[in-house]
């Protein structure tokens, strides 16, 4: 990366002294993954700077999560990065368990890894589609529709929603899986991998697709963990962080996989990452799915969890002695859960999804913090993209995998 | 009238002069036909139903077969659907995307947020899109399904084809 910018810098201290060239690119652009606005600064074709700005689509998630309870705050997760919503809904549980010291059943666990590494599959999916559509292949973008619209169908009989789905609660899942879902998830498994082989068929060796992506948006392993990348991004760099391996949550401790990685961190690195991270999470849902059946008929939500309407105190009744005779009862007051603080932190399939959350003793977050991948991706954009060409800025967009939702909150 | 004893009638409101290829009907429903038989939507998504938006337009709903194709620029279509939550600071844009579509242009609310401002009720939100935009159809659901989303579209063809005097130099 470094060169280039060199070579750009030279050029714009030219004799020929001109006004600076600026573009607006966004926030409706097609190509810009939501509402992000980037201002260019342009010399030429090649980009000089830029500078992304966020917040068109700020919800105030974070606010309006400390004025809902634990349960009902679960529900603002889906729409976060509304691409892979049980990933965060998880981050959101595990967080929260820990706020309630909840052990999760094993069933449970399971459960919530093969939702997660779905939701793992759609996301890609739906990255493969958008990216390569912004780059010009139209065809993978419906071939990548029809098998999303499969897993969206498996998870509308697993919750009754296909995007939103608000599957995992704190202390466990909602439902548990019929034996139908179970079925048709064995279909899927055994069909996909010859799915992936079909995508790899359009585009692996595709001249355009090549030329696009290869060289473009170089970082090193330093830059990368420098610029707080996470996720494949990060692992195309040829840095094996994996927050499944290093800290690993619910099921990931039992299952069996590789966390693949790049060599030169270009574009078409990052691909090939994620190319093989659908074949590990299809691997993993076939793992999960065989260690069923040994949980066959346990519960999925923890005996002690939280009803899905918390009270917001707990009121008992203490007897005290009657000054004349008996007792009289008063109402005590106590605390819903022991007054802390927690974290957690999941690999969602953008990066490292992190829910901090402060409770005062109350059904209510006190404090809800949450660090999202797209945020920090968004940051790099600028270090990205200095000395390239304004057509592969959409392909740099592309490659972080950015969601507006998840950044702004 | 003569017209109805020599013409015989193919279509509600469309009539035929017997074994020629001669057609009579109101100008406004030729227009109207047309109007409703290709809608392009704006290529603008703004949340989570963009994701629903792009389901419905890609293989397996399939929004093609009515005519309907997205198209990347406002000055070409017809159509904005307001797919998502809409922010104080995406109002103006949004705004203005429809401001730059030529008229007759309509717009379609998907999703509650977009509908009524949802679960989102904080001080960044916008409370549904009407509050800035003449909305002709509402497709509630957080957020809807493609078929929601295409029964939104056949309503508004049906508005369309309804329509009368709404174009030519007496329009407004």
């Amino acid at each position: 990366m470094s060169p280039l910018i060199e070579v750009t810098k030279k050029d714009v201290v030219s004799e020929t002294w001109e006004e600076p060239f600026y573009l607006n690119m966004g926030p409706q652009h097609p190509s810009t993954h939501g509402v992000l606005r980037i201002v260019l600064h342009l010399e030429g074709e090649t980009i000089v700077d830029c500078d992304p700005i966020v917040g068109y689509l700020h919800r105030g998630v974070e606010k309006l999560g400390e004025n809902l309870n634990y349960n009902q705050a679960i529900i603002l997760s889906d729409r976060l990065d509304y691409i892979a919503s049980v990933a965060n809904n998880t981050a959101f549980a595990l967080a929260f368990e820990k706020i309630f010291n909840l052990k999760v059943p094993r069933r449970a666990q399971l459960l919530r890894t093969i939702v997660c590494e779905m939701a793992r599959i759609c996301n890609h999916l739906l990255w493969l589609a958008t990216h390569a559509l912004d780059i010009g292949a139209m065809t993978v973008f419906l071939y990548c529709f029809r098998d999303r619209e499969w897993l969206l169908n498996v998870f509308e009989k697993i919750c009754g929603a296909r995007l939103t789905h608000s599957y995992v609660r704190v202390g466990g899942v909602r439902l548990d899986f019929t034996s139908e879902i179970i079925d048709e998830l064995y279909k899927f498994t055994e069909e996909f991998p010859n799915r992936i082989l079909d995508y790899e068929t359009l585009i692996d060796v595709n001249r355009i697709w090549l030329k696009r992506t290869k060289g473009i948006a170089v970082v090193s392993a330093e830059e990368a963990i420098n610029l707080g990348l996470t996720g494949p991004c990060l692992r195309g760099s040829g840095v094996p962080y994996d927050v499944r391996k290093f800290r690993p949550y619910d099921a990931y401790e039992e299952v069996s996989f590789i966390v693949p990685t790049g060599k030169n961190g270009d574009t078409y690195d990052r691909y090939r990452v994620r190319m093989e991270e659908l074949r590990q999470a299809n691997s993993i849902i076939r793992q999960c799915l065989d260690k069923l059946p040994e949980t066959e008929g346990q519960p999925v939500v923890a005996d002690n969890a939280p009803d899905l309407l918390i009270p917001e105190k707990r009121k008992s009744a203490v007897a005290l002695p009657h000054p004349k005779k008996g007792y009289f009862f008063k109402a005590k007051e106590e605390d819903v859960v022991p007054p802390g603080e927690a974290f957690a932190s999941i690999e969602s399939p953008k990066g490292e999804l992190a829910v901090y959350v402060v409770s005062d003793g109350s059904n209510k977050p006190w404090r809800l913090r949450i660090r999202t991948p797209s945020f920090v991706h968004i940051s790099a954009i600028p270090d990205l993209t200095r000395g390239h060409l304004i057509a592969d800025l959409v392909a740099i967009i592309g490659t972080l995998d950015v969601v507006l939702g998840d950044s702004d909150r | 009238m003569g017209i109805e004893k020599e013409t015989i009638e193919v279509a509600p409101g469309i009539r035929q002069i017997p074994n020629t290829p001669v057609f009579i009907t109101v100008i406004d429903k030729v227009i109207n036909w047309a109007r409703a038989g290709s809608m392009w939507p704006v290529t603008f998504g703004l949340a989570c139903c963009a994701i629903e938006m792009m389901a419905t337009g890609a293989s397996h709903y399939d929004l093609d077969r009515f005519g309907i194709i997205f198209r990347a620029s406002p000055r070409q279509s017809d159509v904005l659907i307001v797919a998502g939550t809409v922010t104080k600071k995406m109002a103006p844009v949004v705004r203005r995307v429809y401001d730059q579509m030529p008229e007759p242009k309509y717009v379609i609310a998907m999703g509650s947020c977009a509908c009524s401002g949802g679960v989102f009720r904080t001080y960044s939100t916008v409370q549904g899109c009407d509050q800035f935009l003449p909305v002709d159809v509402y497709v509630p659901g957080c957020p809807p399904r493609p078929e929601a989303l295409l029964y939104g579209l056949l309503t508004l063809q049906q508005k369309i084809k309804s329509e009368s005097k709404r174009w030519g130099f007496w329009r407004r």
